[in-house]
Formats: structure tokens, C-alpha cells, sequence
């Protein structure tokens, strides 16, 4: 195939609908074989950008490459691209084989040919022997799978998804994620997955890109994203975080002495300087002591909520108001009663101010 | 990197697409090198459709040579700049679609070339120039030109989507090559086929006998007492004609707007027995040409009519001449058009969510309350639509005045007669087609003012499962009360229609007789010669049917596309678009009509006298039913349908084809028959159009009328009814049904 290994680039990609800019000045580029997920809250403009990439919607400005070549103004069927639709998009009137085959007729393939590798589409999504039915004979997960094999047969340079789990019920999600990704890997497939689910996007990423009203909040895999968030936005978005004020007291080779509060702990410094700075705390690195011990901030449980395998509680702190999970379901505090708290290593991380 | 699961095609694909965009900018460079070197520049007289130019003298005879030609050999130095225009794209073809060059290419060569060849056109015309003002300019000229022909209609066509490839290949609607182009194309046409003849009609308003411009006679014209007299009001004179219009029109939206409820609420709101007997009842009047009603009332209620024959002779009444003016004229019109108020309200009270009125009544409304507050003010934008049509048809309708009117006389068959009367008075007539515009245009946007901005959108995507609540009871008494005298008279104007025909001569020799049936429908068989078509009416049946059978997929065919390129399609001055298309739907049928004579009896499209000018009429009648038929129909199906078709590697058009025409069969089904059966009935644009060689059926029928012959005319009327069920079953046979695996289409909506 090409001679690069970029599947996909925007570069100073601008989308406006009048003086609304869905999407603000992108640049970003996608490794070719990966899987990117764009993430984002409803209305960030991650569905605008993954359409852009499909060519169903026009840039404004800026340049869309795909597979090394510019396709900036070429239709969707010029582009090298297909894409799995959050309704799925079967044709009511057609069979599955004839939803699958669809693509494939339209390229120069023999009847033959287009039929042995629709056949080949079902199978690698378990859905041999049901080419003869309509879609409206296929439950939710059959014809989300057909979507998919509709999409893949066609091997194209980029697959997108568009929120393609939400029409499915919990359980099943979590199943179906496996499968794109197993496929995805499997055949090694560019893929852009759009989402608004965090732990979707965690699940399945190589590579996540966070949006936030129309720009790119942050950019990573999973694990720098939820460890080292650079904004409280990413940080509150990615897995929940309380934000809380603190004080930078020293700098020390790549770590910092920080102040929380008044418990003090050394953090991995990112770059900032001493002063006022921000902590995001995931809830599962909030540990709960009994009052009256040495190391931590008094705290008073103002709520708390047995959920069976953790207790989620809501804490008030000298930082604030602080919401934490505790897996020790057998000591449940009562609202009311004094704590005092400290902070794991691990779940809390310096932050830019926004 | 390929994926090892799957071989290597996928790296043909997207050089491949190059091959096939260009395929699309060959065609059409291809075709319009072929109309310009090739084909007739110009119209022969003989009509569209004859070809005896190939035998009679082409390439070299003046008339028929082609365009390099008429440059080469006729003096006609003016065609230089079409080649050039032609030249221009040649190095797109060698160009990759997204250089600069290739795109100024053809932006250019399309764009320049477009424009030039209708500014020639005009400028040069059958008798010089085009304009007198030219004349003053340069002096005489003994150069003219005919109409357009094949070769320049092709090298038109060429230049218009070599245009349109322009701006696409610059990222216009999505870089869609299709699509530009269709929006192009219909832009085009409605220009050609609507704006161009209103214009000539505001232009020759303007103009007096001499043909020059003179604004106090057009101010004298349009002010005259004849238009506007209220002398009724206080005197025994009568009034003006567009205050006849006026209230005519008035009177007949509200009655069909009211009727037509009454029957949607009665058929989809009460557990009334015999629903489907009253929808085709309803259809019926659809599929009879307006005036056929009209005479039918003549015959029951007219002087030698059947009731006051028998009213004579049962109780001694003198018969009046009652059903003569006003009167007959509302009463046929409302019985011509309540079935179109009725067609437009259905799907409206139908379409009013169950759910928002079940919401009222757990709110505490009463049925009353929850009629009158809820659905009642949902069905606004159905009530002001059927308002509209009703308004508009009767306007515009011809037919029914002219049988009925007596001494009321109203704006569109003044018009008529201001052209086809002893006067031909065209400058008139443009003045009295200007009023009656005035009248349409004004009553469209008082409808958009009210309708506002509001949404009534009340079907969503989302499932709602809820019921209609029942109709109160004192609103189901109102319906049956309104709609049941209304069932009864159509039986009776229908039982007319069927036994009239049989019947020699109403009011004085009433013996059954297949006389007239034999007169307009005999066939002969001759040794020598075959079949001999001998009845009077053949020659315009076949025209009808065949004018009609050519222009309704034409209509479906344009009006989808334009549905198509509203629901689906973004993009700069849509607005403007939407609103012109609809506005051609304002524009009644006598005002076409005129604009039509005064626009194409003239290079440089000049088709007066032709089928073409009907099937043209029609086309552009008709579109905007075809367009909201098929707005509707394309609103519910998901967008993303057509977006997964593209990006699965479809163009627009194998999208449009595969994805969602099969998707719309119902949609088409109505289509075709609105359209066939609109061209089978239309009498108020056709009047103006027909001609010896091209006779319609309404106008011969109208004919037969105005000499008194009412069997003739029954008769032939009843075989248009028949044949026109007989297509609806056809059309219906042919499109049929789309498979969707769960519950059957919707039924026929018209």
C-alpha cells in the first residue's frame, strides 16, 4: 500500500456552520493500524471531524489526507473510507448478503469474487447462513454486525464508527467492544471510533483524542490520559476526578513536594512551578482512617451510599467537597462522622489550570 | 501493510475513482462536441420529433446544418465563440481533478459558454434582433436565427454540467458531481419553464400594440373599472372581474378546506362503516377533468336539466336558469377540488402524534378541549395548505366558469378571451394574469406569514405508540352533517356523468342510445387500409394519452430529484431555491398558460404549436405535487441510509437509484398517476397550448360544449374516467411494492 505510515492527517482543519465552528483549527495524524478514538461530551464536534473525514461534510479550512494523498475535496465515494453508522444504516429492502455485497459491487470485483468476500465479511463476524434474511429479522447485535462486515469487506484505508454500541443494551456493549476490537487488531485495520463513553474509549483505544468544544482537549493512549490528565476538563472527563486547590512547596528533580489541604505528598511535577496549583483525585485514591490519627486532613461524611461491592461517599474537607469510593464494605461510616483522610500516590495527579 | 485476512484491491480503489470522476466530465464534453458538430443548430419546423431533415438536405442546407457549419458556410460568425467556449475544458480532461486549471477549465468553458449561447439567443432572433433597442444601437441587420435544435440543446446541456463539474471538482456539495448537477439542471429549468414566461407577461403588460413600452397604458389597463368596478355593491351592475375572482376564490378555499376535514376526520377518526367506499369516492373528482362537473350539474339542475323537468312536470314549476353564475360555479368547484383539501388534510390528521393528545387529556382536557386546543391548531399548516389549493384551483380553473358562469364573469376566462377572442388583446390579457398572480402570490405568503416559523413537526424518529383519541361527539355530528349531502350529490353528479352518455338529448328525446360513443369512438376495418380510427375523438385521446404517458415520468422524475436535493442536500441559496420551486406552484395555470404563448412562439426556444410546449406545461404544472410528495416520503427515511451508501464507495446517483428509490415506491406511485392523471384533466394552461396537430382531450370536450353537444361530451368523459383507473392500476402494477420484511406500504396517498 502506500509508502507512509500515516493513514490519516488534518492539518489546521476548520468546520463552520455560519459563525458556529464545529470544529476549531484540528491538526492531528492517525498511525496507520491503530485504533483512535475521538472522545468527547455531546456537541464537542467529534462526530463533525469524523465525518469529515468520511467526506460527508466539506472543511472549511485546512487540508484531509488520507493515506498520504489529499482527498480534501473529493465526495465520500471518492474517499477510501467506510464507516459503521451509530443507527447502523442496513437497507430495509435488501437482504444481509446484499447489504454486505453492497460496497463491493461498486468496485471493478466479478460477481464471483464479490460473493466469496461478502461470504468471507459474515464469517469473520459469525454471521454465516444468515445472508438470506432482511435486517428487520436480525436482533440489535446481529445487525450492528452486519453494519460492521458491510464496512470491513471493503478494506478500506480508514474504518470509522460512529457511537456504534449506543443503540445496544449494556451487557451486550461490553461484548461487542471486544469483538471491533479483536477485528480491528486482527486485521490490522486503521480505525476512527467515536464515542462519548469514557470507558468505551478506554476499553478499546491504542490512541484517544479528547474533545472539548471544538478543539483537542488532550491527546494519548488510555493510560497517559487517565494518569496524567493536562486539564481539569480531560481529568474530570476521563474517569471522575475531584478537582482540589494546593500548594507546590518544592521542586525535586522530576518530582514536587505538594501540599493538599495540609497533607503532603510527592508528585511526578509536569512541568509546573512552585505556588497555587490544581490536584485532580480520582475517588479510589481517597483513603478513609478513623479520626484522631497522625497523617491526613479531618474530614466529615456528609453522605453515604452502600452499592454492594463499594461504598460511594461524599466527604466534606477542608479542599472541599470530596467524592470517594470504598471497597470496605464492611466499615460503613454514618453521615455525621469525623474521618480523617489521606491521599494514594497513585490516583492523583498536578494539573494546568484551565 | 494489507490486512493479511483480505487480498489487495483496496489500493485499486482510490485511483480507480479518478478514472471514474472524469468519466462524467468525457460524457458530457463528448456530448456537446457531438451537438455542435453534428446534429441541426437549429429547430426544422417540423416539430421535435420528425426527422426528415436527414433525408431533406442536411448537413449543407441552411436549416439543418450543424453548428461548425453554420459558422463555416452560413456566415453565422456570432457561433464563434460556442467553439471557443468548447475548446476551453479540452485540457481538463488531462488535468487531475483537484488542480486549479482544471477546475478554471471548466468553470470558464461551461460558465462563459452557457451564458453566451442564451445571450445570442436572445439577441438574435427570427425577424433580427432580438430587442428594438439593438436596433438603434447598431443599425438593421439582415442576420436571424431560428430556435434552438438538437446540436444547440446539447451544447447547452454540455456546458451547464460542465459548469456544474466545476464546482464540484471546487468542493460545492460535497464535491458531488451528480448532485451539482441536478440542482444546475432544475435551477435551469424552472428559470426557463416558469420564471422566463411570468416575466414575459409582466414585460408585455408593459407594451402596447406597437410593441413599445408605454407605462400609463399598462397603469389605464390595470386600473380599468372592468378589473376592479364595485358598482355590485350599490347598484345592479355587476362588479369587476378580480373581485369576482376574489370572492370565488375565497368562498371555495373555505368550503373544500372545511369539506375535506370533515372527511379526513370522519375516515381516520371515527369507527365509521364503509371508509373505503368514501375514500374513492373522494378520488373520484380527481381523476374527472374540472368541468365535467360542471356540465353535469347542468344537466340535473340547468333549464332542460333533469330535476326541473321533473319538477315541471310533477309540480308545475317554471325552470330557472338558478344554477347559472355563482352559484353553479361554487357548487361544481367544490365538488372538483374538496377531494384534494381532503388528500392534503389526511396525512395531516393523521400525522398529529397520538401521544400530545393523549398528554392533554392526562392534563385534564376534555375531548372537546383536547380537539380544540391540541389537534385542531397542529393541523394549522394542513388547513392553510388545503386553504391554498382550493384557492388556487379555483382561480385558476377555466372550465367551470365558461359552462357555468352566465353573466358572472371572472379573471380567467376574461383572459381567455382577452386572447382568443375577437380583440387578441395579449397586452390584456397580461394585465388580467398579473391580477390573478397577484391574487395567488399574495394568498401564498399571507400562508407562510401565518404558518411563521413554528414547528408542526409532530412525527419524530421515535416510536409513538399511542392511539387517536376518538372525535367528540358534537364535532363527528358537524362531519357527517357537512360530508354526507356532499357523498350524496357526487353519487348523483357521477350517476350523470356514467348515464349521460347514453342518453340522446337531455331535456328533449331521453331514448338510450349508443350514439355519441359511436360517434367519437368507432373503428372501422378496411381491406385496403387496416384499421380505420373514424371516430371524431380518436386523434386527441391519443394525444392525450400519449402527451400525458410521456410528461407524468418526466414530473415523477423531476419532481423526486428536486425533493431529493431539498431533504438531502446542503447548500448555498437553498433557501432561495425551495421558496421558487413552491412559488412555480402559485403561479395558476391560465397565467402559465399565457406566459407560455408569449415566451416559446419565439427563438430562441420556440416549441408554440408542438407536444412539446404540453408536455413542458405540464412538467412544470405538476412538479411541485411530485416535490411534496416526495419531500414527505424522504423525511422519514434516516439520512444515514444514503451517507452509508456513499461511503461504501456509491455515487449519488447509484444511491439515489439502489438506496432510496426503492425505499419510495409509494411515493413514486403518486407520483405518476397525480401527474398522469393531472395531464389528462388540465384544462386552464391547455386551452392556450393545444393546436391542430397536438388537440387534447379537455379542449376538444370543452369544444363539444360550447356547440351544445353535452352527450358527446359525457361520453367522451366517461371513457377518460375509465382509462385513467385503468392507469392508476397500471402505474401501481408497474412500480410495485417495496419489501421491507414488516408491515405492508403505506396505501396510495395522492
Amino acid at each position: 500500500m502506500g509508502n507512509t505510515e500515516t493513514a490519516v492527517e488534518f492539518r489546521n482543519v476548520t468546520k463552520a456552520y455560519g459563525d458556529v465552528r464545529a470544529v476549531r483549527n484540528f491538526s492531528f495524524s492517525i498511525e496507520r493500524g491503530k485504533l483512535v478514538t475521538l472522545l468527547g461530551p455531546s456537541g464537542c464536534g467529534k462526530t463533525t471531524t469524523l465525518r469529515l473525514i468520511a467526506g460527508l461534510e466539506m472543511v472549511t479550512e485546512g487540508n484531509i489526507f488520507i493515506g498520504g494523498k489529499e482527498v480534501t475535496r473529493l465526495s465520500a465515494s471518492d474517499r477510501d473510507v467506510s464507516m459503521v453508522f451509530q443507527s447502523y444504516a442496513l437497507f430495509p429492502h435488501m437482504t444481509v448478503m446484499q447489504n454486505v455485497s453492497y460496497g463491493l459491487t461498486m468496485s471493478r470485483l466479478t460477481k464471483a469474487q464479490v460473493s466469496e468476500k461478502a461470504l468471507e465479511g459474515l464469517e469473520l463476524v459469525g454471521l454465516t447462513g444468515f445472508g438470506g434474511r432482511l435486517p428487520s429479522q436480525l436482533s440489535g447485535g446481529q445487525q450492528q454486525r452486519v453494519a460492521v462486515a458491510r464496512a470491513l469487506v471493503l478494506e478500506p484505508e480508514v474504518l470509522l464508527f460512529d457511537e456504534p454500541l449506543s443503540n445496544l443494551d449494556a451487557k451486550l456493549r461490553r461484548r461487542v467492544r471486544e469483538e471491533i476490537r479483536e477485528l480491528q487488531q486482527k486485521l490490522e485495520l486503521t480505525t476512527v471510533y467515536v464515542t462519548h463513553d469514557q470507558e468505551e474509549a478506554l476499553a478499546v483505544s491504542d490512541r484517544i483524542i479528547v474533545m472539548n468544544e471544538a478543539v483537542i482537549a488532550q491527546e494519548g493512549t488510555p493510560r497517559q490520559l487517565y494518569e496524567e490528565p493536562d486539564s481539569l476538563f480531560v481529568a474530570d472527563f476521563i474517569g471522575d476526578a475531584n478537582l482540589a486547590k494546593a500548594e507546590l512547596v518544592q521542586l525535586d528533580g522530576k518530582e514536587a513536594e505538594v501540599n493538599i489541604g495540609g497533607f503532603t505528598m510527592r508528585l511526578p511535577h509536569r512541568g509546573l512551578a512552585s505556588g497555587a496549583v490544581n490536584v485532580a483525585i480520582r475517588p479510589q485514591a481517597i483513603l478513609l482512617q478513623s479520626s484522631g490519627e497522625q497523617t491526613g486532613i479531618p474530614g466529615t461524611i456528609q453522605k453515604a451510599i452502600y452499592l454492594g461491592n463499594h461504598i460511594e461517599y461524599t466527604i466534606d474537607s477542608p479542599v472541599g467537597e470530596l467524592f470517594m469510593i470504598d471497597n470496605q464494605v464492611d466499615q460503613l461510616q454514618p453521615s455525621g462522622s469525623k474521618v480523617t483522610i489521606s491521599f494514594l500516590r497513585r490516583g492523583v495527579s498536578l494539573v494546568r489550570a484551565d | 501493510m494489507t490486512p493479511p485476512a483480505l487480498s489487495p484491491e483496496a489500493s485499486q480503489g482510490f485511483s480507480g475513482n479518478f478514472r471514474k470522476s472524469s468519466y462524467s466530465l468525457k460524457l458530457w464534453l463528448g456530448i456537446a462536441w457531438v451537438g455542435f458538430l453534428t446534429l441541426p443548430w437549429y429547430a426544422a419546423y417540423d416539430g421535435f420529433w420528425s426527422f426528415i431533415w436527414i433525408t431533406d438536405g442536411y448537413p449543407a442546407f441552411d436549416e439543418y446544418s450543424p453548428g461548425i457549419l453554420q459558422i463555416t458556410m452560413h456566415q453565422r460568425w456570432w457561433l464563434w465563440p460556442v467553439a471557443l467556449s468548447l475548446l476551453v475544458p479540452l485540457p481538463a480532461l488531462f488535468l487531475p481533478r483537484t488542480d486549479p486549471r482544471h477546475i478554471a477549465a471548466l468553470l470558464l468553458g461551461g460558465g462563459f459558454g452557457f451564458a453566451y449561447m442564451f445571450a445570442q439567443g436572445f439577441i438574435l432572433g427570427l425577424h433580427g434582433w432580438g430587442w428594438v433597442f439593438l436596433g438603434d444601437l447598431f443599425g438593421s441587420t439582415t442576420q436571424t436565427q431560428m430556435g434552438l435544435g438538437y446540436g444547440a440543446l446539447l451544447v447547452c446541456a454540455g456546458f451547464l454540467f460542465l459548469f456544474t463539474q466545476g464546482l464540484a471538482a471546487r468542493g460545492a456539495i460535497k464535491g458531488d458531481i451528480f448532485v451539482s448537477g441536478s440542482i444546475g439542471l432544475s435551477i435551469a429549468m424552472v428559470t426557463a419553464f416558469v420564471f422566463f414566461p411570468v416575466g414575459k407577461i409582466l414585460i408585455n403588460a408593459l407594451k402596447n400594440d406597437e410593441g413599445e413600452y408605454v407605462f400609463s397604458l399598462f397603469l389605464k389597463n390595470i386600473s380599468s373599472n372592468n378589473i376592479w368596478s364595485l358598482a355590485c355593491l350599490n347598484s345592479e351592475f355587476s362588479c369587476g372581474v378580480a373581485w369576482n375572482s376574489l370572492w370565488m376564490g375565497v368562498l371555495v378555499g373555505l368550503a373544500t378546506t372545511v369539506l375535506g376535514l370533515a372527511f379526513a376526520l370522519l375516515v381516520t377518526r371515527t369507527g365509521m362503516q364503509a371508509k373505503g367506499f368514501v375514500r374513492t369516492i373522494s378520488l373520484l373528482p380527481i381523476i374527472t377533468p374540472p368541468f365535467v362537473i360542471g356540465l353535469a350539474l347542468i344537466l340535473l339542475f340547468g333549464r332542460a336539466g333533469a330535476v326541473n323537468a321533473f319538477l315541471e312536470w310533477a309540480f308545475d314549476i317554471t325552470p330557472t336558469r338558478w344554477i347559472y353564475g355563482l352559484t353553479g360555479i361554487l357548487i361544481a368547484q367544490i365538488l372538483a377540488f374538496t377531494p384534494i383539501a381532503f388528500l392534503v388534510l389526511i396525512g395531516v390528521v393523521e400525522g398529529v402524534s397520538p401521544s400530545m393528545e393523549e398528554a392533554a387529556q392526562t392534563l385534564h382536557a376534555s375531548p372537546w378541549q383536547t380537539f380544540w386546543t391540541v389537534s385542531l391548531p397542529l393541523m394549522r399548516p394542513g388547513l392553510a395548505n388545503a386553504f391554498l389549493l382550493g384557492f388556487i384551483e379555483s382561480l385558476a380553473d377555466f372550465g367551470n366558469p365558461l359552462v357555468l358562469g352566465g353573466q358572472y364573469e371572472v379573471l380567467s376566462t376574461q383572459i381567455f378571451f382577452a386572447i382568443a377572442g375577437a380583440q387578441g388583446d395579449l397586452g390584456m390579457a397580461a394585465v388580467l394574469a398579473i391580477v390573478l398572480l397577484m391574487f395567488t402570490l399574495s394568498a401564498f405568503y399571507a400562508q407562510r406569514r401565518w404558518l411563521g416559523k413554528k414547528s408542526y413537526a409532530t412525527v419524530t424518529g421515535k416510536g409513538d405508540a399511542g392511539m387517536h383519541v376518538m372525535l367528540p361527539k358534537r364535532v363527528a355530528w358537524g362531519a357527517y352533517l357537512t360530508a354526507m349531502p356532499f357523498i350524496a350529490l357526487s353519487l348523483v353528479v357521477y350517476g350523470m356523468i356514467l348515464f349521460g352518455g347514453f342518453v340522446e338529448t337531455w331535456g328533449y328525446k331521453h331514448n338510450f342510445t349508443f350514439k355519441h360513443y359511436i360517434d367519437e369512438f368507432s373503428i372501422h376495418w378496411s381491406e385496403q387500409y387496416g384499421i380505420i380510427w373514424d371516430g371524431a375523438a380518436w386523434n386527441s385521446f391519443w394525444t392525450t394519452l400519449q402527451i400525458s404517458a410521456i410528461s407524468a415520468p418526466l414530473t415523477a422524475g423531476l419532481g423526486l430529484l428536486t425533493a431529493y436535493i431539498l431533504v438531502r442536500q446542503k447548500f448555498w441559496g437553498k433557501d432561495v431555491f425551495e421558496f421558487l420551486t413552491m412559488l412555480s406552484f402559485a403561479v395558476p395555470g391560465t397565467v402559465i398558460g399565457v406566459g407560455y404563448i408569449l415566451a416559446f412562439n419565439v427563438p430562441p426556444i420556440e416549441i408554440t404549436g408542438t407536444g412539446v410546449i404540453l408536455v413542458v406545461c405540464f412538467i412544470f404544472r405538476n412538479m411541485p405535487t411530485g416535490i411534496r410528495a416526495g419531500i414527505a416520503a424522504m423525511s422519514q427515511l434516516d439520512p444515514s441510509l444514503d451517507e452509508a451508501s456513499l461511503t461504501l464507495g456509491a455515487r449519488s446517483f447509484t444511491t439515489l437509484r439502489r438506496v432510496l428509490l426503492p425505499l419510495l415506491r409509494p411515493a413514486i406511485i403518486a407520483a405518476l398517476v397525480f401527474s398522469f392523471v393531472r395531464a389528462m384533466t388540465a384544462i386552464s394552461a391547455v386551452i392556450f397550448l393545444v393546436s391542430a396537430d397536438y388537440d387534447m382531450a379537455t379542449s376538444y370536450i370543452l369544444g363539444r360544449v360550447e356547440f351544445g353537444d353535452y352527450g358527446l361530451a359525457i361520453a367522451y368523459s366517461s371513457v377518460l374516467i375509465l382509462v385513467m383507473l385503468g392507469a392508476i392500476a397500471l402505474i401501481q402494477l408497474a412500480v410495485g411494492k417495496r419489501e421491507l420484511g414488516r408491515r405492508d406500504s403505506e396505501p396510495l396517498a395522492i
